[in-house]
């Protein structure tokens, strides 16, 4: 038995110690210190969307250790007042719930009117849509009756005949021009008169005012879907608190819901201003209260619907029945806290999920709030991950379970080594995460100070941390925009190209959120539409996106500077100048610097940080 | 004409000489031995939940017309308003006729009573575990179109479009560890600016970073290769018609694909608008919703077997829907969401012209839950066997993990 065992153990000795040699060589590169002229660009790079021009300079002259410790103290920074002014407009992110739905009508909502169950809304534009709506109903049904609707005063008898062909079929210039000529008196009468479609083309030319009443005229429920991913860029691009940005993003992603499902589409807004966004600098125990009795969350993982098995109920029999629902629980302990290899069993998962019954939501489709419903909760006794849970409880038994879960080792690992994959690189260096985990269970959870850790560690300013991430889609897209000083007027384009980029804002649908070691996901597609939105950009053929291209280089040493804040690889350099020699043997007179940037930006170099 | 060298012709046709790319001429080589051609699956999902019982109709079940006394298709009587007859027990709605003749040629397979064995009502849910293949588990990350790849395709020999999307966004059946693109239409793959395509392929080619110079390869392959056939146009042969619609835009282009024989291996496509709440059915079985999505389903499907013709040999069909509806009908003449469906699978090597699957019946104490067709075959049971015995890839444990026993239908011989 030895004797066989032998050359076996040899083999695997030799491989393991080839795999150990390479391991060796990028750990030693985790120990190898950035040179100075590069510390501040990756400081950069890793607490923000990507360096603004002039960016670099002004870490550089603070001291990066001093960025950093500020970016710490979000509330210290003052906050760019472009932001405020893009994100006053966007009326549901201050919106409760229940005010949401109220003004913004659900499918069932408009269901119930077209039944007649409910009136037709007051507001002119919410009436339209919920009237188009309506009769898309019908028209499905087979229902030639069209009497509930309104007449509409026809496009013809509102506009002039060269009015509406500008709207239609003219150029940028045209379109807008014509839609700020438009009467506000006759404003509402025009939006409800268009079709569809043509409401569509007209989002990008539109005055932020115009605009919502297009989307609302179309889908009411788009407009909350359109403030959170408008906000969300704006932050990205305009916020000077970006570490905040990066966190709120890097939570969110952690705790995920998926705006598509049911309920989360007027709970999600709420979901990340009052769950998420308060505590990223925090408590870890807080954030996971927040996530946990936040409807989004309920809803998402059914834990509202998850009752005592015995439970006294009355089970309505034209309903599903209901019982136990185990998805919170599990999600809670493999993607939220210990991590799937963090030592827990099935019949944990179901201890849990029993401890949890009875947290549910009151009234969901009207928006409502958290509630603890005593009647379906299991009152038995619980035992989770060796811990008992005495017979009797109540809504405090699954505050024990939170406790339990935020102060385990497995969690304080886990969460350390998702931040270090996301700041620091794919594969982090073991023993960074186990330092950032001493610091979390030391702090009892102190997210600041895991942070600090890791952000005042000497693997964080390592060569084998620069340029070790590939860019996801909101990080190519916002870096872009932020690289090239661009002004968004209106941000919805740019979050349709994160979705094409295969990496969509709020519709993630799993739990998992989007990969933090994302090097392997990038596709084919993706990475064409990423050379494309790069060139896009850089031409100024972005709808609701300006550049101004006359501070652009057509240098490509100097483009790259300022766009990678790097010098170029010799692919890219090269590729560059014999694009540049041709478009200028081609037409000497033609500007270059436009195509120049846009090559800066598509090119492989870009895509890091 | 020898398959062989048409194959390269073909295909050095498309791509141009002198840049046959690494990963086409290793495929071209290797077609020299004798290894078998490759097969080729197309999943084509029905999203938001098909009325099985009115698709394939239990005529001979005296219950299904006592449950839906207004929305029931008739039993056969040879008008173009009664149900087509199968085997005696079971006939196609008259919306599907374009169907039958692939039925009797004896390529076209039917399972009774199919689904997912997770009992969530919830569209949302149910298309997640089928296009993942693992019920009640949220958190698998990748789909079990993309696990059916065998993992042979190393970078550089593979085709860059193994496994195809025909949607906006990578369906969540083909996502991933193996490359597998996203191409809503042919003619939009592609950088915009043409001029610069080759200025980024330099860089991508050049470039030191691992990660992206092989996805950027794989990239600039599948591009060149989309706009060669793009260029090229397509009509369709055997004097097949697609209906409009994009079903029929995305199966007249993996027909396309199949025929250039560029490596395709799996494709997948959706059609969406079944979750028939309120008047189902018109006036008549062959009106209203649900008859008019089916004419488009069955005559998109009978176009492309027609189109491809003698290449069905290599290919297979199945289609499939995230959960089947009420036996009963409701009080708005339509069908709530329920549990077991229906599923179809045709191709050359499809043994067909059978309704496959126990009928569970639909006797008040045969239903699910008091209200639902019951589930006697698992959705597994059925891409399982097309995996294995279709495709030949036979880790069937990696494909649907935690499913240990498959139990197979006979589909495939």
């Amino acid at each position: 038995m030895m004797r066989k065992f032998v050359p076996v153990a040899a083999v695997l000795l030799c491989a393991a110690t080839l795999g150990a040699k390479k391991k060796a060589e990028d750990l030693a590169l985790f120990k190898k210190k950035l040179p100075k002229n590069e510390q501040a660009v990756h400081a950069l790079d890793r607490l923000t969307f990507g360096p603004r021009p002039g960016d670099v300079a002004l870490v550089e002259k603070m001291g990066v250790k001093k960025w950093i410790e500020l970016q710490l103290h979000p509330e210290k920074i003052k906050e760019n007042p472009e932001l405020a002014d893009k994100l006053a407009s966007l009326e549901t992110l201050r919106m409760s719930p229940e005010e949401t739905v109220a003004a913004y009508p659900t499918p069932q909502l408009i269901r119930a009117v077209a039944m007649g169950r409910q009136p037709l809304p007051e507001d002119p534009l919410t009436r339209a849509a919920v009237e188009r709506q309506m009769r898309r109903i019908k028209v499905k049904q087979g229902v030639d009756d069209d009497s509930a609707v309104e007449p509409v005063i026809p496009l013809r008898d509102l506009l002039a005949p060269e009015e509406i062909r500008a709207l239609r079929n003219g150029n940028a210039d045209q379109r807008r021009a014509a839609l700020a000529s438009i009467p506000e008196n006759k404003l509402d009468d025009v939006v409800v008169a268009m079709p569809p479609q043509m409401r569509n083309q007209l989002l990008g030319f539109a005055s932020e005012g115009l605009r919502r009443k297009l989307i609302m005229a179309n889908n009411p429920l788009q407009v909350v879907f359109t403030d959170l991913a408008q906000a969300k860029l704006y932050r990205a691009i305009y916020s000077n608190r970006q570490l905040d940005e990066e966190l709120a993003d890097f939570w969110f992603n952690h705790f995920n819901v998926n705006f598509d499902k049911g309920a989360d589409r007027f709970f999600i807004t709420s979901y990340e201003r009052d769950a998420i966004r308060p505590h990223v600098l925090g408590k870890f125990r807080d954030l996971l209260e927040a996530t946990a009795t936040n409807p989004a969350m309920l809803f998402y993982l059914d834990n509202w619907e998850s009752v005592a098995p015995q439970s006294p109920l009355r089970q309505n029999p034209n309903r599903p029945r209901r019982g136990l629902n185990e998805n919170y629980a599990r999600e809670l302990m493999e993607l939220h806290t210990l991590g799937v290899d963090g030592g827990y069993t099935q019949k944990d998962v179901t201890e849990v999920a029993r401890c949890f019954t009875g947290w549910t939501i009151r009234n969901p489709q009207r928006g409502g709030e958290f509630f603890y419903n005593d009647r379906v909760h299991d009152k038995g006794a619980k035992i989770v991950l060796g811990v008992t849970i005495a017979a009797g409880g109540g809504r405090d038994d699954g505050e024990k379970v939170l406790d339990i879960l935020a102060n385990h080792p497995s969690t304080a690992r886990f969460i350390s080594k998702e931040l270090a994959q996301r700041f620091v690189a794919d594969n982090p260096p073991p023993e960074l995460v186990e330092r950032m985990a001493k610091t979390f269970r030391a702090t009892h959870g102190d997210l600041r100070e895991v942070m600090r850790s890791m952000l005042e560690s000497k693997e964080f300013l390592s060569a084998g941390a620069y340029h070790a991430k590939v860019k996801t889609p909101l990080e190519m897209i916002a870096s872009a925009v932020r690289a090239t000083a661009a002004d968004v007027d209106f941000a919805m384009p740019l979050a349709n190209q994160i979705g094409t980029l295969g990496e969509p804002l709020y519709r993630k649908i799993e739990p998992t959120g989007y990969s933090n070691a994302n090097a392997e996901w990038v596709s084919s597609a993706s990475l064409l539409g990423r050379m494309n939105f790069a060139m896009a950009l850089a031409q100024n053929h972005v709808p609701g996106v300006r550049v101004d291209a006359s501070h652009f280089v057509a240098d490509p040493e100097q483009a790259a500077k300022l766009y990678l804040s790097a010098d170029a690889t010799p692919g890219t350099r090269e590729a560059i100048d014999k694009a540049i020699a041709e478009q200028k043997a081609k037409n000497p007179s033609a500007p270059v610097s436009s195509l120049c940037v846009g090559l800066v930006m598509g090119s492989p170099d870009f895509q890091r940080r | 004409m020898n398959r062989r060298i048409f194959l390269k012709s073909s295909a050095m046709a498309m791509v141009g000489v002198g840049s046959t790319p690494l990963w086409l001429s290793r495929a071209l080589y290797a077609s020299d031995a004798p290894s078998p051609r490759k097969k080729i699956l197309v999943a084509v999902f029905q999203r938001g939940a098909v009325d099985g019982l009115n698709v394939i109709v239990p005529h001979g079940e005296p219950r299904y017309y006592e449950m839906r006394p207004t929305i029931s298709v008739p039993r056969p009587d040879g008008t173009p308003d009664s149900a087509i007859d199968l085997d005696g027990l079971f006939g196609l709605h008259p919306s599907l006729k374009a169907l039958k003749p692939i039925y009797d040629s004896g390529h076209l397979a039917i399972v009774e009573a199919v689904g997912s064995p997770d009992p969530t009502r919830s569209h949302f849910d149910a298309q997640d575990y089928m296009e993942s293949g693992t019920p009640g588990l949220k958190a698998t990350s990748d789909g079990w179109l993309n696990r059916a790849l065998s993992n042979e395709g190393a970078a550089g020999v593979s085709s860059p479009v193994r496994a195809v999307s025909m949607t906006p966004d990578l369906a969540r059946s083909l996502r991933g560890r193996n490359e597998a693109v996203a191409i809503n239409n042919l003619t939009d793959f592609q950088v915009r600016d043409a001029g610069e395509s080759s200025t980024f392929e330099a860089m991508y080619e050049n470039t030191g970073d691992k990660i992206l110079n092989g996805t950027g390869r794989e990239t600039f392959e599948a591009v060149k290769l989309m706009q060669s056939l793009a260029k090229q146009g397509y009509s369709p042969a055997n004097g097949a018609k697609y209906p409009g619609g994009r079903l029929g835009q995305s199966l007249k282009q993996i027909a396309q694909l199949v025929k250039s024989n560029v490596g395709l291996e799996v494709a997948f496509a959706d059609v969406g608008g079944w979750d028939t709440h309120v008047n189902e059915t018109g006036q008549r079985a062959s009106q209203g919703q649900l008859a008019n999505l089916l004419q488009n389903f069955g005559d998109t499907l009978a176009a492309f077997y027609q189109d491809l013709g003698d290449r069905m040999a290599d290919v297979s069909v199945v289609t499939m829907s995230e959960f089947g509806r009420t036996a009963r009908e409701n009080g708005n003449r339509g069908t709530d969401h329920g549990h077991a469906n229906v599923m179809l699978a045709f191709g050359g090597d499809i043994r067909g012209g059978k309704v496959y699957g126990d009928w569970p019946g639909l006797a008040e104490e045969q239903l699910y839950e008091n209200r639902d067709l019951n589930l006697t075959t698992d959705f597994r049971d059925v891409l399982g066997e097309l995996v294995t015995r279709h495709l030949g890839n036979r880790q069937i444990g990696s494909v649907f993990p935690g499913y240990a026993e498959p139990r197979y239908r006979g589909l495939l011989a």
